[in-house]
């Protein structure tokens, strides 16, 4: 497992997610911390392609061995991309959660909402 | 105990493949002695304990009139009138008031021994050979279901050759002041701290019950699948119940299973048609969910395909044979 690292140039939700932004698209995943907090992933059950998400609630599940755990989506909008290859290798969400690890990319349907993410530094402060 | 060390599925795999050790300390034992203490365990424990030979190790249940489990134990004769009887921590204070409630009428003396024992629980296919070089001068461990007062790493120890994992092993029990040295000591010959987690994977793939998930006191022995270690012909307490659901066949078993699919089946999810899961997880070995789950009895059969709501999604799933992992098959 990586060392604790969190990029800058990701946004940040205080549920432990991150979205890099690109254009009208963004890519979701999980942070190094809440990777380390579930212990090694064993599933990740994606959405369907098309589902709508919403920032702020559950958008797909993702397991250890000890238990099951909600993702929560950063940002609101439309499923364009699963990363399929977590089906057969989900330990790529510990192993490099801000690479092989994303889970999802969704085109955004609300600009305003990045607003209430936090960069790199406000997100490590407030993990304490 | 903690929930890991270095992470469950390496932990889990080092007790399939090496040897683990578990810090269980928090069981709790219950010592009953004196001329009347064959007859007042015959009378409380569910199986025949007339059977268990001085140095042997033997599993029941405790029930209540009506069948219901109160808890499932491991019982070593340590002599002739002498018991050394392990519970599940969580049930322990109930077990002994059980107990003592029981008493009248025998001549016994019981005594919570809870905070005299740590407990060390060796276990995987080097586990023996592993505990052996740390023996006492000509002192063998016992065999499986036996026990033997020994000493271990220096400590006077209680060596019991049984475990919660499906695999070989030791359950070893000494003084809480001998146990630091004696994990020490375990560690230094190789073998591999493990937790709570994998403890509960281990046991889930050998399917064996956890209190609490697949028992408790509104569920009887048999239809848990435990009436090989109910004896009613002993008159113990719960025993005409216990005859009753024997004879009339339970309406519910528990069964094991292993998803067909993807997914992780989890305690209280339901199953479709009746039934629910008691005790879910991902199998290290198997690289699949599995658990246990009752079901009602028409459906309890082996190859028998039943469905599973995880969290909304319908997951199918098989039962299987016990246990779910088998070393070579």
């Amino acid at each position: 497992m990586a060392d604790a690292s969190y990029p800058e140039g990701l946004l940040y939700h205080p549920e432990h997610d991150w979205a890099q932004i690109d254009g009208e698209t963004a890519t979701f995943g999980i942070t190094w911390f809440a990777q380390d907090s579930l212990g090694e992933v064993v599933f990740f059950d994606p959405p369907d392609v098309g589902a709508q998400v919403r920032q702020g609630e559950s958008y797909a599940e993702v397991e250890s061995v000890k238990a099951v755990s909600d993702v929560i989506a950063p940002l609101s909008g439309e499923i364009v991309e699963v990363n399929a290859g977590l089906a057969d290798t989900p330990e790529q969400i510990n192993d490099d959660p801000y690479g092989g690890g994303w889970m999802v990319k969704v085109k955004l349907t609300d600009a305003s909402e990045r607003e209430a993410l936090m960069d790199a530094a406000a997100y490590q402060a407030q993990l304490g | 105990m903690p929930v890991q060390y270095a992470g469950v599925r390496e932990e889990h795999l080092a007790v399939r493949g090496h040897a683990g050790v578990f810090d269980v300390s928090h069981m709790g034992e219950v010592e009953t002695r004196g001329p009347g203490a064959l007859d007042f365990l015959q009378r409380m424990l569910s199986n025949d304990v007339a059977q268990i030979a001085v140095g042997g190790a033997q599993y029941s249940v405790l029930c209540r009139e009506d069948g219901g489990v109160l808890d499932d134990l491991f019982t070593y004769r340590l002599a002739e009138d002498r018991f050394l009887t392990v519970t599940n921590a969580a049930n322990h204070d109930k077990d002994f008031a059980w107990l003592r409630a029981h008493t009248g009428g025998f001549d016994v003396e019981l005594a919570d021994r809870l905070d005299d024992y740590a407990m060390l629980a060796v276990q995987g296919p080097d586990a023996r050979s592993l505990v052996a070089p740390l023996l006492g001068a000509g002192e063998e461990l016992p065999a499986r279901l036996r026990t033997a007062e020994l000493h271990v790493a220096g400590a006077t120890a209680l060596v019991c050759g049984t475990g919660y994992t499906g695999e070989d092993g030791v359950e070893i029990l000494c003084a809480p002041a001998d146990a630091p040295a004696l994990w020490d000591a375990l560690l230094a010959a190789g073998v591999v701290p493990c937790g709570l987690a994998a403890r509960d994977t281990l046991r889930l793939e050998a399917c064996f019950h956890l209190y609490g998930n697949d028992l408790s006191e509104t569920r009887g022995p048999i239809e848990a699948g435990l009436g090989w270690c109910c004896k009613e012909a002993t008159g113990f307490i719960g025993a005409e119940a216990v005859a009753a659901v024997r004879a009339g066949g339970p309406t519910e078993r528990l069964v094991p299973f292993a998803l067909t699919g993807p997914g992780i089946p989890r305690q209280g999810n339901t199953v479709v048609g009746g039934g629910e899961v008691t005790s879910g997880t991902y199998s290290p070995s198997l690289e699949q969910g599995i658990g246990m789950a009752y079901v009602p009895a028409e459906r309890s059969a082996v190859g028998t395909e039943i469905a599973i709501d995880v969290r909304g999604k319908i997951r199918s799933a098989i039962v299987k044979e016990k246990p779910i992992y088998r070393k070579d098959g």
